[in-house]
């Protein structure tokens, strides 16, 4: 008797898959992005996921060198930089090439002055206002969060695997693939004047920044690759982390959490086999 | 309590002293000791209990935020990611928080399902039933609320489509609507009675928990057989340890269940648009509301056409009002089912052709759940009218029809007959084989 309602739940949901496939062709307008992002092996991965804190220091430096000059990363602060392996002294002479304004002081004046670890990374623009006079009207984007704030929709019947397999790099992935990913328009697609075809792009066929990175543009010291692929790679990583730096620490306490309620509920299922033995007799 | 009476025995004296004055471990006793609950339980009579600890855990880590955040429109995206960064343990604290609230409607539905599967809402538990329907609407209501603190898009832009239902109420609706955002557009004064609301209702869905209980233990649980039970000494085992060993270790797996999503995939039931801070200039592609609201939401949206008087020009109700109207009703009508399900027979175990209607409304339930999420164009919006139709149909026409044309399949005698290994005699097929309590 207690198979019967499991039974019809189950039915329910086969019922509802094939139902679900039958209709995933049934949308009509062009679907963004035009192609599903690339899957990259990343060290985060997967319940025993942990940061490349080298491939994180690498991402910090493209992002420095290059992405910085457009996007800012308001929720880091430098003393953050100190979790990428940077050390102490590291940390607090990365701060000391910015400048921050501070005040207001005795005299109420506002001033600037050095940059210490305590302060957040001051971004390249003083406002949204100027972001978007120098760029044509489109913001860039803060970086704190973008990694967890774009993921193209999986679709079914990803999201159902998805639960299985622990997939959540949706959005480094993206963003890996939206480095990587520009290309000339296809012969007969009209993009609009100043914008770049992408084909990962989310939003359109086509968005208003130019391919940011390429072979060499930024010096390793640890003999990795100066490629595209590497660079995108890495700031994609660095971009994770900034969006959840606790990634790790999650991922280590739930394997601890998870192993005693595994082992809880084994020595809960024994006892209640115990107790209701005394049913049976 | 249905035992009728106490067999409490206070132990010592203070125990006997407060026994006389306020009987509170009696009550205790009574209700989570000696209360003898049907011996053929099974897994789904877990999800009570389930949800009780949810409840617990909603409101311990919710108090908890509730001391890190800030809710002003202008710190409330950065007080929530400071909360993920420099508090300790945040992350996890919201972890637990943010996917506990799907947690709590992915038992709560599973407990409603089997309340309908089992008739767990028939006579003489109907009132238990419309509390359970009660606190699954305060349930909707919190939760919403609570979708809207963190200050993202989705936040921002949920809010604005819910509270936008109450201006389809003709000539006051407005009025409504600007008394209930305190303004006339979502801003910091719908955020400040949001986050007070938010903090409220938790309180008041455990003062009608209480009740919940309280009229459970006066009728007495159902049982999957759907008989009551007639003789108390052999029918009924005393809850504890039966049903709280079972309960344990049902709320340890389904602990599991919910620990898979905090540690491993904690933004897997959130939307990516909630991550980018709430912007009154900047509508996104496509509003979704939680999943867990999907099947009202495409309710909502099935109406897509004015109900007037037939020939004539004149509307009577709009769209967006009928829209509004199917959604609470969609609702509402779940207060009536005690009356609505007309057979006598309790259990769907007996019930052939309940038993098909059942799944195809699971199935309507899923489906809409699923053109929820989908923009309402094309065949999306065929599809919803078409489920809409079938889960109003379900409650308003099949269930009372059901219950006249259905032929039951024989019932057992008495939970004994069906679930102890004395000859069962008139039972038929697996309802009467052998079954000892989970």
């Amino acid at each position: 008797m207690k198979l019967q309602f499991p039974r019809i739940a189950g039915l329910a949901l086969a019922a509802l898959l094939t139902m679900g496939t039958g209709s995933a062709f049934a949308a009509g307008a062009e679907h963004y992005p035009i192609k599903e992002p690339k899957h990259v092996d990343w060290s985060f991965s997967g319940p025993m996921g942990t940061w490349d804190l080298g491939q994180l220091q690498r991402g910090y430096k493209v992002y420095a060198e290059v992405c910085a000059a457009c996007h800012s990363i308001d929720l880091v602060a430098f003393r953050n930089l100190g979790e990428l392996g940077f050390s102490e002294a590291q940390v607090k002479a990365i701060a000391a090439e910015f400048e921050v304004e501070d005040g207001p002081n005795s005299d109420g004046e506002m001033f600037d002055r050095t940059a210490v670890p305590a302060d957040k990374i001051p971004g390249p623009y003083a406002n949204s206002q100027e972001a978007a006079v120098a760029n044509n009207g489109a913001v860039p984007p803060d970086f704190s969060l973008l990694a967890k704030a774009r993921a193209p929709e999986r679709g079914f019947p990803n999201f159902v695997f998805d639960i299985f397999t622990m997939y959540a790099e949706n959005g480094p992935d993206y963003i890996y693939s939206l480095l990587t990913g520009y290309e000339e328009a296809p012969e007969g697609r009209e993009i609009p004047e100043g914008t770049h075809y992408n084909p990962y792009f989310i939003a359109g066929p086509a968005l208003a920044m130019a391919s940011p990175l390429s072979d060499g543009i930024v010096s390793y010291d640890d003999g990795s690759p100066e490629t595209l692929d590497q660079y995108s790679k890495d700031v994609s990583a660095f971009m994770m982390w900034a969006a959840e730096p606790s990634l790790d620490e999650r991922k280590s306490l739930g394997f601890r959490v998870m192993i005693f309620l595994l082992i809880f509920s084994v020595l809960l299922y024994l006892t209640k086999k115990k107790v209701f033995q005394s049913l049976k007799k | 309590m249905s035992g009728g009476h106490s067999e409490y025995v206070p132990g010592n004296g203070f125990s006997k002293w407060l026994d006389s004055r306020l009987p509170l471990p009696r009550m205790v006793y009574d209700s989570f000791i000696a209360y003898p609950v049907p011996r053929n339980l099974n897994s789904w009579y877990t999800f009570g209990a389930i949800l009780m600890v949810m409840l617990v855990v909603m409101i311990l880590t919710g108090v908890t935020l509730a001391m890190h955040y800030a809710a002003s429109t202008e710190l409330a995206f950065q007080s929530v990611e400071h909360i993920e960064r420099d508090v300790n343990y945040g992350w996890l604290i919201r972890g637990i928080h943010a996917n506990g609230a799907s947690m709590f409607f992915i038992a709560v539905y599973i407990h409603m399902f089997r309340g309908m599967y089992y008739g767990s809402y028939k006579e003489p538990r109907e009132v238990l039933w419309i509390l359970g329907v009660l606190i699954f609407l305060l349930m909707m209501a919190t939760a919403f609320m609570g979708y809207v603190l963190p200050w993202g898009q989705m936040s921002f832009w949920g809010a604005t489509v819910i509270t936008g239902f109450f201006s389809a109420i003709p000539l006051i609706g407005e009025g409504i609507q600007q008394w209930l955002l305190g303004g006339f557009a979502v801003d910091n004064a719908t955020l400040n009675r949001f986050f007070s609301l938010h903090y409220l209702l938790p309180f008041m869905i455990a003062g009608v928990v209480i009740l919940h209980v309280w009229a459970l233990h006066v009728t007495g649980q159902t049982n999957p057989t759907g008989v009551e039970v007639k003789n108390m000494r052999k029918e009924t085992v005393p809850f504890t340890p039966f049903a709280t060993i079972k309960d344990a270790l049902a709320i340890v797996i389904f602990l599991l269940f919910f620990g898979w999503f905090v540690f491993y995939l904690p933004d897997f039931l959130g939307h990516p648009d909630n991550y980018i801070p709430a912007d009154p200039l900047k509508t996104p592609a496509h509003i979704v509301p939680e999943w867990y609201f999907l099947p009202f939401y495409a309710i909502l949206r099935a109406i897509t056409f004015n109900i007037g008087i037939p020939f004539t020009d004149i509307v009577l109700i709009d769209s967006k009002l009928g829209g509004v109207i199917a959604m609470f009703a969609s609702i509402a009508v779940m207060f009536f089912l005690p009356w609505l399900d007309t057979s006598k027979v309790r259990s769907g175990n007996y019930r052939p052709m309940f038993k098909i209607c059942f799944i195809l409304f699971a199935i309507a339930c899923v489906a809409l759940g699923y053109l929820g999420s989908r923009p309402a164009e094309g065949i999306y919006t065929i599809l919803s009218q078409f489920f809409t139709a079938y889960y109003f149909a379900h409650f308003l026409i099949i269930l009372p029809i059901l219950g006249r044309i259905e032929k039951p399949d024989e019932l057992p005698p008495s939970i004994a007959d069906a679930v102890l290994d004395e000859p069962a005699k008139a039972g038929r097929g697996r309802a009467s084989s052998p079954q000892p309590a989970e």
